[in-house]
């Protein structure tokens, strides 16, 4: 598909169209390939040192986190692979309770990647950057040869300062506290099956990457330790971290089919790909397991924050069935929620 | 979401349970041909809600299901050549063969791909012209007038190196093969609302005739599923055996002719093996002479082979309905989704995967 996010920075004038193994060498093509405006675009004063790694200065407890982002077709509706990558790390450390600072980046680009489209990659990672509020302090690029990648793989991992009032672990979640889903469930995932190959349909549903430390951040700043978890759940849905949950905390967890919140072209997608929209993966929502004495104050932050409008409070963490995920469906029965075999395969009829 | 939700109305559903309870007066045990029926009355917690005196038992309806293991072989077979693009519907990658699966043989360099219709697999083939595209070609009469129309449009294109390993299965056979049984103990059926779409209602009326039963064409929606099996109580209550029709929004008596008839074009009516079960006569379809060029047996000269399925899997009286899911020691112990030991556990319309996935909730509760 036709590359989706405006150029604020056209690509400079250079004598190569695509990357090639070169790029890759650490010789004269990738000195080039830096030079040709990638460190103008990301440009700080921990990178323009173009040091072995950086220097931070850091305050109190530090969250750390990594993460890889391999997705195909690496342009889809409302965003990229760079975009995911700079909120992926960002987003796992706000999930840790974290104020995200400084993020690594490094990239492994297919030989015959072309530049124009390496290039919107960049300029929305530093879009990215720049809305989440991180800073890109180090970074890496490797070339492999044409085949043995996928156009680009990125790798970035990110340091954060831990909130003062944040104590996010399973260990603290108790019967009774309330779970919450910040925004609509699904979206990304259907966003992207739309544009795979063999399954293209055609919809206005577009991912929901999106950095959350700023919408998580004001909702520690109200219920602080009354926030006892947080989780975006990314590959497997919103089910997988549920059953994760369940099984870490030995309790279990109840959740209403009805409370759920999903876009109705989401939901109607898959239902036609068979696909249930519990696992089907997210980028810009998380769950919360809250205090039910604070729940509905960090559900009231949440709805006045422009990426939570649609959050609602979908179930409770129970002492019944330890261990185990129970949905009850809209018509009133009840079912257990259980951690799916592999991916999600579309049905045959 | 329109035309959906009203399906699922709770209130609805509701009012269909208190005239259940107010209707039944006996135990009936009522079959439910389709996997997704089954997989709906599962996922919905359906099952916990009925009265007590009514058992849903799980027909063969499904498609991954019953097809059988020397097939899946075969499949594999092509698709570890190194010129052929295996294509198949998603869920059929997963099933494991006598050695391995589809999803293995792809991540060993396989191309295996899932398409959605057969029709992108044509495309395909054009697109390939080098390679030899295979279709695996499975499921119900709901999936062959598509399958079909396949050859139909690779051979007015003149696309010559696609072809399909067909595996279809016909509902009323295995219906015939469940009532002769001598344990069966099958009330009423519920028949599969999307294979009656396309075949109509007609040739329910011979078994309804014969063996007594009643007979209603069922849609898969919560609201469809009790209005379904409150018509089939009613009769039963009444001592009558008739053809009913709930899913009368998709339904018609006729079905669709122009389906069947590319159907026809297309395939002769064959004796099939159904995994689990064994062979029933005539209950399956096959690329007929006209288009044998298009048949992959004949392309690739394969041979059907029967491979033996695991002695301790009683998938058998799963399917017919003579044990549940649970009722099986192998239930979640040594058969699970990821190593299944036999049909219903492999795909997730199958009666012991939705047991499996979804009714689970322990006995405390």
């Amino acid at each position: 598909m036709k590359p989706s996010v405006a150029f604020n920075c056209p690509l400079p004038k250079l004598d190569f169209d695509v990357i090639t193994m070169g790029h890759g060498s650490g010789g004269l093509l990738t000195q080039r390939l830096l030079q040709s405006g990638v460190f103008d675009l990301l440009k700080n004063d921990h990178l323009d040192e173009q040091h072995d790694g950086a220097l931070l200065p850091l305050n109190g407890t530090v969250a750390f986190s990594t993460d890889s982002y391999v997705i195909s077709p690496i342009f889809f509706p409302g965003g990229n692979i760079g975009e995911l990558a700079v909120n992926g790390s960002v987003n796992d450390l706000a999930m840790c309770g974290a104020i995200p600072k400084y993020l690594s980046l490094a990239f492994i680009l297919e030989e015959g990647l072309r530049m124009d489209e390496f290039w919107e990659v960049l300029v929305s990672i530093r879009q990215a950057a720049l809305k989440a509020g991180i800073t890109i302090v180090t970074g890496d690029t490797k070339v492999v040869e044409k085949g043995k990648g996928d156009k680009i793989f990125i790798n970035t991992s990110g340091v954060g300062e831990l909130h003062p009032r944040a104590k996010i672990s399973y260990r603290n979640i108790r019967p009774g506290d309330k779970v919450i889903v910040s925004g609509n469930i699904a979206t990304h995932g259907i966003a992207i099956m739309s544009q795979r190959k063999g399954l293209e349909f055609e919809t206005t549903i577009a991912s929901d990457t999106a950095p959350l430390n700023h919408l998580v951040r004001s909702v520690l700043d109200v219920a602080g330790d009354a926030i006892h978890f947080l989780r975006d759940p990314t590959r497997g849905g919103v089910a997988t971290v549920m059953n994760e949950l369940a099984g870490q905390s030995k309790l279990g967890i109840s959740l209403i089919q009805q409370h759920l919140p999903i876009d109705e072209q989401v939901e109607g997608a898959c239902e036609m790909l068979g696909l249930d929209p519990l696992y089907v993966a997210n980028e810009g929502i998380f769950l919360a397991v809250v205090d039910p004495s604070m729940a509905d104050s960090a559900l009231k932050v949440m709805r006045t924050h422009e990426l939570g409008t649609h959050a609602h409070i979908i179930g409770e963490i129970a002492s019944e069935h330890p261990g185990q995920v129970v949905l009850q469906s809209a018509i009133g029965g009840r079912r257990v929620v259980n951690y799916l075999t592999g991916d999600q395969l579309p049905r045959i009829c | 979401m329109k035309f959906l939700s009203e399906y699922r109305d709770s209130a609805l559903v509701k009012e269909y349970m208190d005239q259940l309870h107010k209707v039944v007066t006996r135990p009936w045990t009522i079959m439910e041909i389709c996997g997704g029926q089954t997989h709906s009355l599962v996922k919905n917690g359906i099952l916990e809600m009925l009265p007590k005196e009514i058992t849903m038992v799980h027909g063969p309806g499904c498609p991954v299901c019953v097809t059988p293991l020397g097939i899946i072989d075969e499949a594999i077979l092509l698709a570890q050549k190194p010129n052929v693009i295996l294509c198949s519907f998603g869920d059929m990658l997963r099933v494991p063969g006598s050695v391995k699966s589809l999803l293995e043989v792809k991540a060993e360099g396989g191309d295996v791909r899932i398409v959605y219709s057969p029709l992108e697999a044509v495309k395909l083939a054009k697109e390939n012209p080098d390679k030899e595209v295979v279709f695996f070609a499975v499921g119900f009469e709901t999936t062959a007038p598509a399958n079909a129309l396949s050859l139909v449009q690779a051979e007015k294109e003149g696309v010559t190196n696609y072809s399909i390993l067909a595996s279809h299965v016909l509902v009323p056979p295995a219906m015939e093969a469940i009532l002769s049984d001598p344990e069966s103990r099958i009330d009423a059926f519920l028949a599969a609302g999307h294979v009656c779409t396309i075949m109509g209602m007609n040739e329910y009326d011979p078994i309804v005739a014969k063996y007594k039963v009643p007979v209603v064409v069922t849609g898969f929606e919560p609201v469809d599923l009790l209005q379904g099996i409150l018509m089939a109580v009613q009769q039963l209550e009444k001592g009558e055996a008739k053809l009913e029709n709930q899913y009368a929004r998709v339904v018609t008596r006729e079905g669709n002719a122009l389906a069947r008839s590319v159907m026809n074009d297309v395939f002769d009516v064959s004796d099939r093996a159904w995994r689990g079960i064994g062979t029933i006569p005539m209950s399956g379809l096959e690329v007929n002479h006209r288009f044998a060029a298009y048949n992959a047996r004949n392309k690739f000269h394969l041979a059907d082979t029967e491979v033996k399925e695991n002695p301790d899997c009683i998938s058998g009286a799963i399917m017919k309905g003579m044990k549940k899911p649970h009722q099986c020691p192998m239930f979640g112990t040594r058969c699970k989704p990821e190593h299944p030991l036999g049909a219903p556990m492999v795909s997730s319309e199958g009666a012991c995967a939705a047991y499996y996935h979804y009714s689970r909730v322990p006995q405390e509760v």
